[in-house]
């Protein structure tokens, strides 16, 4: 019998448009069961190795097709932390789903779905995958930032018996997943299920704590046997433009904390409001940017624009999320770049003064560069333009630490078992790597918990460290 | 959780509040603030740290209610807990290791010109303090002042101290000479009348910028503020800076962003209902 791929049921995009409940509504039982059975379980699976924690896909679907969701559930969960998350976050086209042989001829394993599906299910039923944590070893681990490397690492250093304290600097753990992703793309209720499963776990999580400020590393040095960094990437990058200090320009990362952390779409139910606009443009191509698009249009832009200065073709952001803003109604500016930011006289913006671009020789990245056409100027009339252009390292925790070793951009270096120069104190997640993806910081930390906690096997007795 | 242990009024719109937070009070030095997060819900908001006691293990917060969060913060008591309180934020002060130091206070200006004074005392610099208020009710922080070195009130009324603007004050005990450095916080316009007035006497100016800021760290870009013509996020690259080459018109016009929303916040919890929706 031949089956084909499974659609994942959405949100009418007119509807979802104008709230925040979830884009995607998951797969039912039966159409969950049917794709699974859609996996070849081919010797040399190519999906494995496409995906970067390299979670065992074969053996959950196989699982999963027989209808043991426990054990599918159980097999996933040894891989993978947080599966409900990557099911909804991870750019499956570019890892797993692309190496499928069913995409040779015709469309890939639904590999992402599943996960989501597996993921959520065992969320529903944690009896019957309970969190084996093993005799306490006496040793103290202080994790710093919780994202989802921090919480990976946490998880994964409980499990073995560490005493594990996470160290947030916000109200809330999670990192992006709180503060960045929007609700309508990852529910926050998933990030606070997975929370509470590792602070059942004997997991301590103390907020509103900046490393760096409330404790320096040194100190938890001289606290813990060792210390896991997974601070992100959390510094934004300004287009560094005229105009962009007038009223009504935000970073994506302010912008999306503001509604997504501190809910300002409920104002004045809840207190941190943030500019609405009628026409808002967002400037940018990755995820970043079209979860700040959409969300503009949610909280009420009549009309929101994406200004990005290659094509559809090199946008870094997932083709789904791509997809779905094209379907919400997003207008797209591509081969454009801005130049000014254009505000009145009492300097609220206008708009954004842009020209058009020509795409030209590949760059370093591979990717064509984008060249300005002389004379191209335009300006695209906005009241708010939401800047989403990267993130860099926030040198905040690490000035702090002058000892360790970073590179030209600031980003902690490690050895590759994740461990900085400073004995016992390891890094991972986008303050190694720069802004990546939630899966590349899920895996340093599940590769940093496994050498901490070798590394915890013959490392000195607290107090006799000579640092 | 911080448990509120003591507060008191200061003048009719600045209260005190000391608060538990043992580790802050351990560690804070002068010209840092703290992120205040009063509940779920609420806004995160920017305060200074005026004063500690580490043995208590106790920070003060002296708070002017301008808006929503502020009159929430003044409206808890003793006894009832804030929810999140992280710190300490902030560069600290540069302080001068001798010499003669102005602290010009204007307003709640003056809770966070405190602990600069103190902490210059502590160094054995001489510390001179212009404080001032609309009237003798509105000037704080007087007692606590006093007792790091000379004090010059002045009010608008003339009710208490000398009749006038702290400027006007200044500009006397700058002309006379012997300053090696002013700090000055207050409302922006008086920042900027001070930095005016010690610009050409080439005296060097710190002042303490306030814009408004989400989450204290760097990670937004909200608080970004222009100083030399660059670009500086002030809550991890100040709030302090050379008043010298401070934009005020900058700092005051972004200030300006949520006017609207705030008298709408204002506005419902004047009325008791918090319903109103924005779309
Ligand atoms: C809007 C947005 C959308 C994204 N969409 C996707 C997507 O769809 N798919 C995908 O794979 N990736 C996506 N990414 C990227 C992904 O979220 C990140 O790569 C990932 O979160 C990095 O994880 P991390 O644990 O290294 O850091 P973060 O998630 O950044 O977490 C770091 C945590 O450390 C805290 N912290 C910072 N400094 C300190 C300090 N000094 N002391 C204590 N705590 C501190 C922060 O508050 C934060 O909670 C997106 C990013 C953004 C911003
Ligand atoms: C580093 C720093 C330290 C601070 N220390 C103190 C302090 O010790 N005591 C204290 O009372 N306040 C302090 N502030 C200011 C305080 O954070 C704001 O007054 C507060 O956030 C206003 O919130 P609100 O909701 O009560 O008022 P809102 O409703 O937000 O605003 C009411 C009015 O106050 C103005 N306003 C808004 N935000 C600010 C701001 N950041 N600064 C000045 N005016 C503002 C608005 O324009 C409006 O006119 C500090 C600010 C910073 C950045
Ligand atoms: S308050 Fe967000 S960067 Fe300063």
């Amino acid at each position: 019998m031949k089956i084909d791929r499974q659609k994942m049921s959405e949100q009418d995009p007119l509807q979802r448009s104008t709230n925040f409940g979830e884009v995607n509504l998951g797969l039912q039982e039966k159409v969950a069961l049917l794709e699974a059975e859609r996996c070849l379980q081919c010797r040399d699976p190519k999906c494995v190795s496409g995906c970067p924690v390299m979670v065992n896909i074969p053996q959950f679907l196989e699982l999963l097709s027989e209808g043991n969701l426990a054990a599918a559930a159980q097999s996933l969960l040894n891989d993978n932390a947080l599966p409900s998350v990557t099911g909804r976050v991870c750019p499956q086209e570019t890892q797993c789903e692309i190496e499928c042989i069913r995409g040779n001829k015709g469309l890939p394993v639904a590999v992402g779905y599943l996960e989501r599906f597996v993921g959520d299910w065992a969320r529903g039923n944690r009896e019957q995958v309970p969190m084996q944590v093993a005799a306490p070893t006496g040793r103290k681990v202080a994790v710093a930032g919780a994202g989802p490397g921090g919480l990976t690492a946490a998880g994964e250093l409980a499990r073995r018996g560490h005493d594990v304290t996470i160290f947030e600097a916000l109200h809330k753990p999670g990192g992006v997943l709180v503060y960045g992703i929007p609700e309508f793309r990852l529910p926050k209720a998933i990030v606070e299920d997975e929370v509470a499963r590792l602070q059942q776990a004997g997991v301590k999580i103390v907020c509103n704590t900046v490393i760096g400020r409330t404790y320096t590393i040194q100190e938890l040095r001289e606290q813990f046997d060792a210390v896991f960094i997974a601070n992100g990437a959390g510094l934004p990058v300004f287009m560094n433009v005229p105009g962009e200090n007038f009223k009504g320009v935000y970073s994506a990362n302010e912008y999306l904390t503001r509604v997504n952390l501190m809910s300002a779409y409920q104002f004045p139910q809840a207190d941190t409001p943030v500019l609405v606009g009628r026409r808002v443009a967002t400037v940018g191509g990755g995820n970043v940017a079209m979860d700040a698009a959409r969300t503009a249009k949610r909280i009420g832009a009549e009309a929101s624009i994406i200004v990005y200065r290659r094509t559809r073709k090199e946008m870094p952001a997932r083709a789904e999320e791509i997809h779905h803003a094209e379907q919400e109604g997003i207008d797209f500016e591509f081969l454009v770049a801005p130049v000014e930011v254009i505000g009145d006289e009492k300097r609220w913006v206008t708009g954004l003064k842009c020209v058009r671009m020509q795409l030209g020789a590949p760059d370093a990245s591979g990717r064509a560069r984008p060249e300005i056409i002389p004379g191209s100027e335009f300006v695209i009339p906005c009241d708010v333009v939401v800047v989403s252009i990267g993130t860099r390292a926030n040198p905040l925790l690490t000035a702090t630490c002058p000892e360790m070793k970073l590179n030209k951009w600031g980003n902690i270096v490690v050895d590759e078992n994740g461990m900085t120069n400073l004995p016992g104190v390891f890094a991972g997640g986008d303050i190694v790597r720069g802004a990546a993806t939630v899966i590349l910081a899920m895996g340093d930390g599940k590769r940093a918990a496994a050498a901490m906690d070798e590394y915890l096997k013959t490392a000195p007795p607290l107090g006799s460290q000579t640092v | 959780m911080h448990e509120i242990i003591a507060k008191q009024g200061l003048s009719p719109n600045v209260t005190r509040l000391d608060v538990k937070a043992p580790r802050l009070a351990k560690i804070r030095q002068a010209g840092q603030f703290v992120i205040v997060h009063r509940a779920e819900g609420a806004e995160r908001i920017p305060l200074t740290i005026a004063d500690a006691d580490p043995e208590k293990g106790t920070i003060a917060l002296v708070i002017q209610a301008v808006g929503k969060s502020t009159r929430d913060l003044v409206a808890m008591e003793p006894g009832e807990f804030i929810t999140g309180i992280a710190g300490p934020l902030g560069k600290p002060t540069e302080l001068i290791e001798k010499g003669r130091a102005l602290c010009v206070g204007g307003g709640v200006g003056t809770a966070v010109v405190h602990p600069i004074a103190q902490g210059l005392h502590r160094q054995g610099v001489s510390v001179h303090s212009i404080i001032g208020g609309r009237s003798k009710e509105w000037v704080i922080f007087e007692q606590e002042l006093r007792q790091l070195g000379e004090v010059t009130v002045c009010t608008d009324d003339g009710s208490h101290g000398r009749k006038g603007f702290v400027t006007e004050a200044a500009k006397e005990l700058l002309s006379a000479g012997g300053i090696d450095i002013v700090y000055a916080v207050g409302p922006v316009p008086m920042m900027r009348a001070v930095v005016n007035l010690t610009r050409p006497m080439g005296v060097h100016t710190i002042v303490s910028l306030n814009p408004v800021m989400v989450d204290g760290t760097g990670m937004c870009g909200g608080c970004r503020v222009t100083v030399d013509n660059q670009t500086f996020f002030a809550c991890v690259d100040g709030p302090e800076f050379d008043g010298h080459l401070v934009d005020f018109e900058g700092l005051m016009d972004r200030l300006g962003t949520y006017r609207e929303f705030e008298q709408r916040a204002t506005h419902a919890c004047e009325s008791g209902q918090c319903k109103v929706g924005l779309h």
